[in-house]
């Protein structure tokens, strides 16, 4: 039981993820797949920022002090590259859905497919009437 | 200059982004990407010149920093196999990019254009050349962002670009976190991210389930980024829509970095002594890599698009390099190598011939096609030749192949298996005769737009499809590295 108690970070980081995977997954709207995106690379950040906690230990200064006990600074540096990407990834996706939003007037996956569909459908019907001069 | 050879050749497309991006008059961004692309491929040359005849892995320490402490760029018989191929077939798709890019483009992207470009291969190269299981992460998002951008930059042409891109960066993105969670159960259990040092201390920690949690995560994450069936179907909008150049490019290299990434990781890090790893996992990529084989030739004989129909056959083709990782053998894994290397120059061929064609009506369909064979007789025969080398035709690469495939099974007995893949093999043949029969059997329509090809258009795609012949018929040296490249995982290290 104790351990259970002990590893109380762990859990939080499989229900955060378990969140966003989920509306990554079950979620049509493009925006709410975003957030979901968002909070599932955040439950990651939070399992490695956990990892790096040693017990008794400070922020990993150097004091000059050899009986310091410190926290493991490197999963830190990590999430932080991993931060800036997933701020890049947020960018370049909500940045799609606007031009998604601008060329096809809606952001729900089930509306999108069927006008894909119908111009998947379009292609294949009349090929030589949509052809442009070389 | 020599020792800095591994850095230059990701350090020269990674810092040639931001300056071509700056660049403005006509031609000039394309003309650094082609140099800076065709400086990569010299120096990717190189490497693997200097690698064979050091017989032994170059290291390159980062900033001066050996490996425990800092990230190393390794240059063994594997990375200087693969690296030639994606910096070749880089500078090959930016020599034809020029004009596929000026027809469907607006100029005011080019420079942007170029700039993402350079990125992505520098992303590419950076997996194939790093020591660093964090640093693949890192290059992985790199190229992956720049691609996403990449596929995006299609709607000028065909709105669906956008859609097809923005389901290949959830999915993407997807792949890439399971990658970092696998990753951090490793951290976790040995304290290092050095590929090597990994490698050595995951042997004591082996029979923990923590491990075989870490490798299950890695495993489905690099199976999403390599469209291994069924967690392909972002790659059929994302090739289908995006610019010419762009599924030139990332049909013949995207997805093999990523295959070149999970053997990497599943033979370099955990080994195939690693508990439950040939029994769960290798018979799962076998499964499905000739579901993939299957479910890819069958979806690509129905497909009337022709960058659709070769996006498909992608997936088959990437089921075999499955199979031969599947396969958990020295020859397996060569036959991976070997395909891998292959595939890259008949797809490479295809979607360049394709992209010519494209570029000029619009989009390359088997209506568009029509009796194109008497009017741009040498674009059609490329595309010929890669779809005969797709089948497995003797004297093509595809054949050299799927003989060390079916070599690879028949050494384990997989009988069935072996059956399979000459049968999936051989129903590539119904689609390739489509196009035959599109663009030879049939006269062109009245009325259709007259296509025409001068060496701008077909030099290039005649570059993969003369080496698709050459390794077709001297096969043996690519053999050699491709098992020198296998012997670095398999009966080495570990």
């Amino acid at each position: 039981m104790s351990s259970l108690a002990g590893q109380w970070n762990y859990f939080l980081v499989i229900a955060l993820m378990m969140i966003g995977f989920y509306a990554v997954i079950a979620r049509g709207n493009m925006v709410k797949k975003m957030v979901g995106l968002t909070i599932f690379q955040t439950s990651v950040f939070m399992l490695y920022i956990s990892m790096g906690k040693v017990s008794n230990g400070t922020a990993p200064i150097l004091t000059g002090d050899p009986q310091t006990l410190y926290a493991n600074p490197l999963p830190h540096v990590l999430i932080l590259t991993a931060i800036v990407v997933g701020v890049a990834t947020t960018a370049v996706g909500y940045a799609l859905i606007i031009r998604v939003y601008e060329s096809y007037g809606t952001i729900e996956d089930d509306e999108l497919i069927k006008m894909i569909e119908a111009e998947d459908a379009e292609d294949s019907e009349d090929m030589n009437g949509e052809t442009q001069s070389a | 200059m020599m020792q800095h050879l591994p850095v230059l050749q990701v350090l020269l497309p990674l810092l040639g982004a931001p300056l071509a991006a700056l660049l403005r008059g006509r031609d000039m961004a394309w003309g650094l990407a082609l140099l800076l692309t065709g400086a990569a491929f010299l120096i990717s040359a190189i490497l693997f010149g200097l690698q064979y005849s050091a017989g032994e892995a170059l290291i390159y320490d980062l900033g001066g920093w050996p490996a425990p402490l800092g990230i190393v760029y390794v240059i063994d018989a594997a990375s200087a196999l693969v690296l030639p191929v994606v910096s070749g077939l880089a500078f090959v798709a930016t020599i034809a990019a020029r004009r596929l890019v000026e027809a469907e483009i607006d100029a005011r992207d080019h420079a942007l254009f170029y700039a993402a470009w350079l990125l992505t291969i520098a992303g590419m190269l950076g997996q194939i050349t790093t020591g660093d299981a964090f640093n693949i992460f890192v290059f992985l998002e790199i190229s992956s962002l720049s691609a996403y951008a990449l596929v995006a930059m299609g709607a000028g042409r065909d709105r669906r670009a956008l859609p097809a891109a923005f389901n290949y960066l959830i999915l993407g993105t997807v792949g890439a976190t399971f990658y970092v969670i696998g990753l951090g159960l490793l951290y976790m259990l040995t304290g290092t991210l050095n590929l090597t040092d990994l490698a050595e201390r995951l042997a004591e920690v082996e029979s923990t389930r923590a491990s075989f949690t870490a490798l299950a995560f890695i495993a489905l994450g690099l199976f999403l980024k390599m469209a291994l069936f069924p967690l392909h179907f972002w790659l059929v909008p994302a090739y289908a829509h995006a610019p010419s150049a762009v599924s030139a490019l990332m049909a013949a290299t995207a997805t093999k970095v990523s295959v070149y990434v999970l053997i990497r990781l599943m033979f370099g890090v955990f080994g195939v002594e690693f508990n439950g790893l040939a029994d769960a996992i290798g018979l799962l990529i076998l499964t499905l890599g000739i579901a993939g084989a299957f479910a890819g030739t069958l979806a690509a004989i129905i497909e009337t698009d022709l960058k659709k129909l070769f996006a498909q056959s992608s997936i088959a083709q990437l089921g075999y390099m499955a199979i031969g990782i599947g396969a958990m053998s020295m020859t397996g894994l060569a036959a991976a190598f070997i395909h891998l290397f292959n595939h890259a120059l008949m797809k490479g061929a295809l979607f360049l011939a394709i992209g010519a064609i494209a570029a000029q009506v619009g989009r390359a369909s088997m209506q568009t096609i029509e009796g194109a064979g008497r009017q741009i007789p040498i674009t059609m025969t490329a595309i010929l030749v890669g779809g005969l080398a797709l089948i497995g035709v003797p004297l093509t690469a595809g054949f050299i192949s799927k003989v060390y495939l079916v070599r690879a099974l028949l050494e384990q007995n997989f009988w069935l298996l072996a059956a399979l893949t000459f049968i999936s093999s051989a129903l590539a043949l119904a689609y390739v005769w489509k196009i035959i029969e599109a663009a030879w059997l049939k006269e062109r329509p009245k009325g259709a737009p007259v296509l025409v090809e001068t060496p701008v258009h077909y030099v290039p795609a005649w570059l993969m499809v003369l080496a698709t012949i050459g390794f077709g018929i001297f096969a043996g040296p690519l053999v050699d590295a491709a098992y020198a490249a296998a012997a670095v995982f398999i009966g080495g290290a570990r």
